[in-house]
């Protein structure tokens, strides 16, 4: 008896929780398609409007935005993998002298992020005359730390004897690593792929030194400025720029979610 | 043969090496450098200053309220946020109806920018027509001024992060129960073990390492995300709710002070580092351990 009202208490405790967790996002919702009157006085049957999505659309350029946030993750994406496969292979399962001080040169960088040396690299990028160009937004995350880590990792997982194998049929280091591991390592860059794109989605402040126009903005920066105060928006508008702006990768999550939570369950028992 | 497997491996390493150490290690040693000189005026040679940054750094109360707001805005977060990552992941681990939605829900704000959080939960906090003070009216009570009221600012900052932090650490704990051994809970069952004594003797112990794993990282979120400043007090009323990685971005990008901003930053990652000297110790331990 009490283990069935414990269990009652626990599943609304949790739902409760849930509702609480969710209502912020509801809210942007109904906010952002009902007249203004509506935002804060809730009547079910107010009429649902899109005017706010008009707007907003109007006042910012968020094809723009949507290209850059693409062309930087997908750049990130790319290097990240390129990079991090040849490093986690080399780390994994290739002997030579320094190998475990290159390691932890590798591994400082989880403490001693890029995020934090913006001043620095800024100063770097500007040497480079990459700044306001979606290669200076990318180029600090490349080599990532929690992707060579994670390589390695999967790497020293498959059976040397494979790679053996494969060898003894003439196949060339970088032919094996593509041929044998890479394939075998597939549910580890899908998990991998999956935190990239949405960490760096959802990335500012870096993007926000390194742009400073309006036609190498991500969304985040994009967002940023339509929601300042000073640009004196209303409510529901900032509401409907706001979902524009995450509906892109919010409309993948909800599609994949299952895929998604797994993969982030992946990366982070490694 | 060996001496080509040395440089196969060598040219392999060699991209990531290059960008890793121009992005970080050397950016990390030449913060040091610039924090010793000041700014440089147009034209002229950088001057050196010695240690002027850093005794400017003592004086500076902005700077110092920065660092406790940083520590301060830790502590109110990470162990709420963990606590109820945990229980999250409990909940969701176990049998409960509707459990796949409870999950989504959790986990949800973690896939948002913090510039959209912030933008929607500006509203929330907003003095006159926000949600908050609607609520608090509803009930008869006083509205409060959450953002411009310097004892509020801080603590609503809070309850934002731990909001869009506690279903992204849930992860971490959920990952970790479904690996946990389901023999160990068959034993302790037939030991006749209450579900309370199973959790504290088994469970948590159990769940040590990921424990620490999501510390380290909270920590470290701590003080590398400010993104939700800029929408919501760019680090006011009056600095209540400064934060070191904005006052460096202020530094830098506002006052243009690039030399004192370096000073700041290397404040940063001496604490950075030592947090991952903790977490290198700890980890030995735990190994041991094993």
């Amino acid at each position: 008896m009490t283990n069935r009202l414990t269990r009652a208490l626990t599943t609304a405790a949790a739902w409760w929780l849930g509702l609480l967790w969710i209502m912020p996002l509801i809210y942007a919702l109904w906010a952002a398609t009902h007249g203004a009157q509506f935002t804060t006085h809730f009547d079910p049957f107010a009429p649902l409007t899109g005017e706010h999505f008009v707007t907003a659309w109007q006042q910012a350029p968020f094809v723009t935005y949507m290209l850059n946030t693409l062309i930087i993750t997908g750049l990130i994406l790319a290097g990240q993998l390129l990079l991090c496969t040849l490093a986690g292979y080399a780390l994994a399962r290739m002997p030579f002298p320094g190998r475990g001080m290159v390691f932890a040169l590798v591994l400082l960088q989880l403490m001693v992020v890029p995020e934090i040396l913006i001043v620095e690299n800024y100063r770097t990028l500007a040497g480079l005359d990459l700044i306001d160009t979606p290669l200076g937004v990318g180029l600090p995350y490349m080599a990532s730390a929690f992707g060579i880590f994670l390589l390695r990792q999967t790497f020293k997982g498959v059976p040397q004897e494979l790679e053996d194998a494969a060898r003894l049929e003439g196949c060339s280091r970088l032919g094996v690593l593509w041929k044998v591991y890479v394939p075998l390592a597939k549910p580890t860059y899908l998990a991998y792929g999956l935190v990239s794109v949405s960490h760096h989605w959802n990335n500012f402040l870096w993007p926000l030194v390194v742009t400073n126009t309006e036609q190498s903005r991500p969304l985040t920066v994009g967002l940023a400025i339509f929601g300042a105060p000073e640009s004196g928006v209303d409510w529901p508008v900032i509401c409907a720029g706001t979902l524009i702006a995450i509906s892109p990768l919010l409309a993948l999550f909800l599609l994949f979610q299952r895929r998604f939570v797994h993969s982030f369950m992946h990366a982070g028992l490694k | 043969m060996n001496q080509r497997t040395w440089l196969h491996a060598w040219l392999m390493l060699l991209p990531a090496l290059v960008m890793l150490l121009a992005f970080t290690h050397i950016p990390a040693l030449s913060t040091l450098w610039h924090s010793l000189y000041l700014p440089a005026r147009s034209g002229e040679q950088a001057e050196f200053a010695g240690l002027d940054n850093y005794r400017m750094l003592l004086d500076d109360e902005v700077f110092w309220q920065a660092l406790s707001n940083n520590l301060w805005y830790a502590l109110g977060t990470v162990p709420t946020s963990m606590v109820l990552a945990l229980v999250m992941a409990l909940w969701v681990n176990s049998r409960i109806r509707g459990r796949t939605a409870l999950r989504l829900a959790y986990f949800t704000p973690t896939m948002l920018p913090m510039i959209a959080v912030a933008n929607i939960w500006l509203f929330f906090y907003s003095p006159e027509i926000g949600l908050f003070n609607q609520l608090l009216g509803s009930l008869g009570l006083d509205s409060i001024n959450w953002l411009g009221d310097p004892d509020w600012a801080l603590p609503s900052l809070m309850l934002m992060t731990i909001w869009k932090e506690a279903g992204f650490f849930m992860i971490f704990y959920l990952a970790a129960l479904q690996g946990l051994n389901p023999d160990l809970y068959a034993a302790a069952a037939l030991e006749g073990a209450s579900p309370w004594y199973r959790f504290r003797r088994l469970t948590l112990p159990l769940l040590m390492p990921t424990s620490l794993f999501v510390l380290v990282n909270a920590v470290l979120n701590a003080f590398k995300l400010v993104d939700h400043l800029f929408i919501l007090t760019k680090g006011g009323p009056n600095n209540a709710t400064n934060l070191l990685l904005y006052y460096i971005y202020e530094n830098a990008f506002a006052f243009f002070d690039s030399n004192y901003a370096a000073t700041l930053t290397l404040v940063l990652l001496v604490l950075l580092i030592l947090l991952a000297l903790l977490q290198f110790t700890l980890l030995e331990r735990r190994i041991h351990y094993r």
